[in-house]
């Protein structure tokens, strides 16, 4: 079960993320961030405060943008992640990869 | 301990193997992070069998058996059909996955990094692959 809930801000949006990602659902997540991108959206912070569990596929659709990010000077910071949620990016080496910080305050800091 | 699951070869399945398996690794030494990881592996095999093995037709299935053995969890996977081996398969490194876009490749990197063994074996028609983490 995921539930995505998409805050507009004035200067970057919010992406919520409460419950799993797996390969059942992690094409919801790539349309979330699908439809920023169209938007034409610069800032996206990732609130994983109630992430309970993200899989390959999950990982992968953020993987998947890292370098259209780049190009186009999009940032995307995650936070909030519970500690067992961490520990899968870490055994990747994706916390090396992508912007991840404790806190909103932190994570708005980087954009 | 000795635990069997038929898991029928759609993506929606995997909220129940999830469950099955935290039902199963609770009663162990584990910790909450390392048996998460677990499932996390177990989960990454089955959706490899689910999607590319047998294109998410619900009709088919494939079967799964905890055991513990010689201080070891051992999870071993079975289904029927074209076989996978994933101690052939060669992952792409993270850099390819980046270069690429590609949104797959990281789930058997995830499963070999996990496991402490992993073995496979098939005789054509029943492939089985057993996963084991030391307790």
């Amino acid at each position: 079960m995921l539930e995505i809930k998409t805050i507009k801000e004035e200067k970057y949006s919010i992406l919520q993320l409460e419950g799993e990602v797996d390969a059942s659902n992690s094409v919801e997540l790539d349309s979330s961030i699908q439809q920023l991108l169209e938007a034409g959206e610069t800032g996206i912070l990732v609130d994983a405060s109630s992430l309970e569990y993200i899989s390959s596929a999950g990982l992968g659709v953020f993987m998947s943008y890292l370098e259209d990010f780049h190009e186009k000077n999009i940032k995307m910071v995650i936070f909030g992640l519970k500690e067992k949620v961490y520990q899968v990016f870490v055994i990747l080496g994706l916390d090396k990869l992508m912007n991840i910080k404790n806190t909103k305050e932190e994570a708005l800091e980087e954009i | 301990m000795d635990q069997k699951l038929r898991l029928y070869c759609n993506t929606d399945q995997l909220v129940n193997l999830r469950q099955f398996l935290n039902g199963k690794l609770s009663g162990t030494t584990m910790s909450e992070i390392e048996s998460m990881q677990v499932i996390l592996a177990v989960e990454e095999v089955c959706a490899n069998l689910i999607i590319h093995s047998h294109e998410c037709n619900p009709t088919e299935f494939i079967e799964l058996n905890v055991m513990r053995k010689n201080g070891s969890i051992v999870i071993e996977i079975k289904d029927y059909g074209r076989g996978f081996n994933i101690l052939e398969y060669q992952e792409p490194n993270i850099d390819q996955v980046l270069k690429t876009k590609r949104k797959g490749g990281l789930g058997i990197m995830l499963v070999k990094k996990i496991m402490d063994k992993i073995e496979f074996e098939s005789n054509g028609t029943k492939n089985i692959c057993r996963l084991f983490k030391n307790l």
